[in-house]
């Protein structure tokens, strides 16, 4: 039990600490691809660390919410980076919520980052935050249904087990899955404000979602948010290669094969991470009106994977 | 796992596997609006069903697949997108092109679609005595996605793409109810799908040269006052 705990901890501080340099490799790649010359991918701690040493500017209309909001983010996503297996599989921390929690956990979050957004009353908030809202609740339905499928498979919402079921028994080939992985890139780039939905570098106010609604915070706070945006990439990565891609992930209570497991977690977010910044640098960022058709046709995808789990997999 | 899945080789998995990308591309192409993509995503479909037929030859031991996969190949992999690539670019009509229905409801009736042949294939899939029976389902709904798209387009280029697209579904649908044709049907097939795109590529340049446009509702108006 206490081994179980300190690994909780372990991965825990490791996705938390992990998750700018995750940042910083997709924005390097970027830069490669767009014939740039790139920052170092230590970039975001830097940014980390100036934001942390600057004086927080409020406006004075700002509620107590405001100030609290990105704590709350922060402590959302960490929670949510616990929870989902990278290291070792079947940790203290995992019982506390299944798959379905998990996306309450995500909704959570986005909820405080939209009040906030609107506390302060500016046109650029509210309008960010009903952009979000609306990307969120086309994609919210879409995550869950790429989650049953999953879920079909090894019979339990709970994610250790899905693990278990996919990676520790005898290997055989989904083909409910690969739709499950097409909808789940898709939800992921609308939900981690990445193109085709959001541009994560954008200031534009035709264009922004996230971008709009964190432009009030600066200092410590702005610190929180980015560190928090690149925690969620960095778990939505982890969930990826939990429900698609996790050979490597230590069984229960295997101590030996951690060296591995981390090998194999650092190897596949750098594969992941190049592949999104390639996909990000061949397409283009869909209008706002065509967000509802892009993420209609990932719950359809999702709902075809479970479709085809019936016909051929049952 | 149930006993199915523990019974499939992994020859078949993959062959089930290529049968929900066939679905897959089933619906890009649906959603597709541009004709260039269209033809790339036909290849590719044509890509697929011509290894998943590689692969059943070789699991089954059915030697006339073999020449099945090599047609598919040789026609729907290369010459035909290469023919209709040039037709494209000869007769300049590549743009954005708005379906007559909507993409999201066209996609909602694609889903229903899925469902009702999945519903259709269970019994027969059932009586079938191959070994790749389940994919059947997923041959009539690609069949039935392709013939919907054709009834969602305006423009001739994604029809007759529609059209081929379901002689794909349909080429699909023998190979895993009962291994595929007998070879003579089958380049029978192959030919006359061959001649019937050159005749419409020929039609092509006809229905433009009268109509200034490859917008079938045109055609419509053909009726004598």
């Amino acid at each position: 039990m206490t081994t179980g705990i300190l690994l909780q901890i372990t991965q825990t501080l490791l996705a938390i600490l992990l998750a700018p340099l995750l940042m910083g490799w997709v924005n390097q790649c970027r830069a490669w691809l767009q014939g740039r010359a790139a920052p170092p991918i230590t970039q975001p701690y830097r940014v980390l660390r100036k934001l942390f040493h600057k004086d927080a500017v409020i406006a004075h209309d700002a509620s107590p919410l405001f100030r609290f909001a990105p704590y709350m983010i922060f402590a959302c996503m960490a929670l949510a980076a616990g929870i989902v297996p990278t290291l070792a599989n079947d940790l203290p921390f995992s019982p506390a919520a299944d798959v379905i929690a998990l996306v309450g956990i995500f909704a959570l979050a986005r909820v405080f980052l939209a009040l906030a957004a609107m506390d302060i009353g500016t046109s650029f908030g509210s309008l960010g935050a009903r952009r979000e809202m609306l990307v969120s609740f086309l994609a919210e339905p879409a995550l869950l249904m790429v989650f049953f499928t999953a879920s079909l498979i090894s019979r339990s919402t709970e994610l250790p087990v899905i693990v278990e079921a996919l990676a520790h028994k005898e290997f055989v080939i989904y083909p409910s899955l690969a739709f499950a992985a097409v909808a789940f890139w898709m939800v992921s780039t609308a939900e981690n404000a990445r193109i085709p939905i959001d541009n994560p570098t954008t200031h534009l106010e035709l264009t922004m979602i996230h971008e709009a609604m964190i432009l009030e915070y600066s200092a410590r706070h702005l610190a929180l948010i980015e560190w928090a945006v690149a925690l969620k990439l960095f778990t939505y990565s982890a969930l990826g290669i939990a429900l698609f891609v996790p050979w490597g992930i230590a069984p229960a209570g295997d101590l030996a094969a951690l060296p591995l497991a981390l090998l194999a977690l650092v190897a596949k977010m750098a594969v992941g991470g190049a592949g999104l910044s390639l996909l990000e640098a061949v397409s283009a960022k869909v209008r706002l009106f065509r967000a509802p058709e892009f993420l209609g046709t990932a719950f359809l995808l999702a709902v075809l994977g479970m479709l085809t789990h019936f016909l051929l997999e049952v | 796992m149930t006993e199915m899945d523990t019974a499939l080789t992994y020859p078949l998995q993959v062959v089930n596997l290529l049968a929900a990308l066939l679905l897959l591309i089933s619906f890009a192409m649906l959603s597709q609006r541009r004709v260039v993509g269209l033809i790339t995503l036909f290849a590719w479909q044509g890509a697929a069903l011509a290894l998943s037929t590689a692969i059943v030859a070789w699991s089954t031991g059915q030697h006339h697949l073999y020449y099945s996969a090599a047609l598919t190949l040789a026609l729907k992999v290369i010459a035909m997108p290469w023919f209709f690539y040039r037709l494209v670019r000869r007769l300049d009509v590549d743009r954005d092109v708005e379906p007559m229905i909507n993409i999201p409801t066209t996609m909602l009736i694609g889903i229903a679609l899925v469902i009702f042949a999945f519903n259709l294939a269970t019994p027969i899939s059932q009586m079938a005595g191959t070994v790749t029976r389940a994919t059947l389902g997923i041959a009539m709904a690609s069949v039935l996605l392709a013939f919907l798209m054709m009834i969602t387009r305006a423009k001739a280029i994604p029809q007759v793409i529609g059209f081929l697209a379901m002689e794909n579904g349909l080429f699909f649908a023998a190979t895993s109810a009962t291994y595929g044709m007998p070879l003579v049907v089958e380049l029978g097939v192959a030919l006359d799908v061959m001649v019937a795109v050159f005749v419409l590529g020929i039609f092509f340049f006809q229905i433009r040269e009268t109509f200034d446009s490859l917008d079938l509702k045109h055609m419509e108006k053909l009726k004598e006052k």
